[in-house]
């Protein structure tokens, strides 16, 4: 697939850009990644998202869009073959909708969990499997959000894959409830095993570790 | 498109409803206002909205549809005529979505902390985020409507529907704050856009007029603060 001048600004942990990445990849489309150093952004990035100055930053034909979700929509909206989104509108909004109640609730209750200890520990993990529960909801019984393959819905969602389970390890608390949730559960193992998002998945102990970084940061700010 | 099939649950006082109100009617679609009472909700909005139990809901045939957003793209899709509410061109369909959602996720978040703000300090603090943040809103809206009169170009469309439903609550915070939030020395090409965006026909009922809303604002403080009293 020609490139047309694509250019991917993003980083290596950030399930936003993975979303992009995966999407890219679903539909063969040729760019080029440049991997941002959060602590010194390239005067591109600075100048392609002057709004944000966050990634991911897709460059199409000398344009930028920003913004993951519309970053997806966008790629759908240009790229037409191999569809995100489904072609009926009820289901295109049941994805809008889901893609949307991640960023909302599973988003900062996940990533606000990674700098809590002891009771706000057990409280933000309790919250964050109370959403996990009604994201499983919007799966209604299929084995992805897509349907019979993967969609738009489990591109936005699919990193919460492997963050959940890296979550769990490295804090020691439970967020995946096999029991309580398999159908997410189940998911999360289709996810994981896909070969294009399992490509795309940053390795298990780079996330790991940068994971036990952030939150020993992040506690030490706390309580300084 | 028989009034019974189109349902839409919702509450006159929310932007959010109003947003759903204005694309049904620049559409011409026939639809049946439930209105719901938020502080004792009903089977129905329990039912249709079970994951945030909020307005608005859409109601088409039998199939729930939620979040404000979310329910404008599937009128465009469903009643995909004329007049489209989201632009043609992908760049600017995302140009579009990306202003949607940093008004929903940061500027009106900025009205709501000046709308609140309790002493000259913290309300000077936020009326200046307000003014940057609109700034910026000038600029995508003289980028965005091409020396046309809407975000639209020609007609109202999606970023219009999404920011000119604020309106109502940018009038109130006006009326509470006693600050000009849209201000002709400050953002002349927005408050041009506000007033044609006010007497469109679209538009026409569907946003209360500000001294409604503040008096809906009071009583929401007050019925908050017999909640506090009562549960000490």
């Amino acid at each position: 697939m020609a490139g047309e001048g694509v250019k991917l600004l993003g980083y290596w942990g950030s399930p936003f850009a993975l979303r992009v990445r995966s999407a890219l990849k679903l539909k063969g489309i040729e760019y080029e990644y440049q991997e941002e150093d959060l602590g010194n952004k390239s005067p591109l990035l600075l100048q392609s998202n002057p709004v944000y100055k966050k990634i991911p930053v897709l460059l199409h034909n000398g344009k930028s869009i920003s913004e993951s979700l519309v970053i997806l929509e966008y790629i759908d909206e240009v790229w037409k073959h191999n569809p995100l989104l489904p072609e009926d509108p009820y289901e295109r909004a049941r994805s809008r909708f889901w893609a949307k109640f991640v960023d909302e609730k599973c988003v900062p209750a996940l990533v606000g969990t990674i700098s809590k200890v002891g009771e706000e520990l057990e409280k933000g993990a309790r919250e964050a499997r109370e959403h996990l529960k009604t994201l499983e909801s919007g799966l209604d019984g299929k084995r992805c959000f897509g349907g019979t393959k993967i969609g738009f819905a489990d591109v936005a969602i699919g990193w919460i894959a492997y963050l959940a389970r890296i979550e769990q390890e490295a804090l020691k608390i439970q967020l995946i409830d096999q029991q309580n949730m398999p159908v997410l559960a189940a998911w999360i193992d289709y996810v994981l095993e896909d070969p294009v998002m399992k490509e795309l998945m940053p390795p298990h102990d780079k996330v790991f570790k940068h994971m036990i970084d952030m939150r020993e940061k992040l506690i030490a700010v706390v309580s300084n | 498109m028989a009034a019974s099939d189109v349902k839409l649950l919702g509450a006159r006082p929310s932007p959010f409803v109003n947003r759903v109100q204005v694309a049904l009617n620049l559409k011409s679609i026939d639809y049946e206002f439930i209105p719901q009472n938020l502080a004792e909700k009903s089977e129905l909005l329990l039912k249709s909205n079970p994951v945030h139990k909020k307005v608005p809901v859409l109601i088409h045939g039998d199939q729930p549809i939620s979040e404000s957003l979310v329910i404008v793209h599937y009128v465009d899709e469903v009643w995909s005529g004329p007049p489209s509410l989201l632009p043609a061109d992908p760049y600017d369909r995302a140009t579009a979505r990306f202003w949607a959602a940093y008004i929903d996720e940061k500027w009106s978040p900025l009205v709501r902390n000046l709308i609140n703000a309790t002493d000259e300090q913290s309300k000077a603090a936020a009326a200046e985020k307000v003014f940057e943040g609109l700034k910026l809103l000038e600029d995508a809206f003289v980028n965005s409507s091409k020396g046309k009169g809407f975000f639209g170009g020609e007609k109202l469309g999606f970023l219009d529907v999404v920011l000119g439903c604020y309106l109502g609550w940018v009038r109130a915070g006006e009326i509470i704050t006693g600050l000009k939030i849209l201000d002709e020395t400050k953002t002349a090409a927005l408050v041009g856009w506000a007033e044609r965006f006010t007497s469109n026909k679209a538009v026409d009922g569907v946003i209360p007029e500000p001294e409604e809303l503040v008096s809906f604002m009071k009583m929401q403080a007050r019925a908050a603060a017999a909640a506090d009293a009562s549960s000490k």
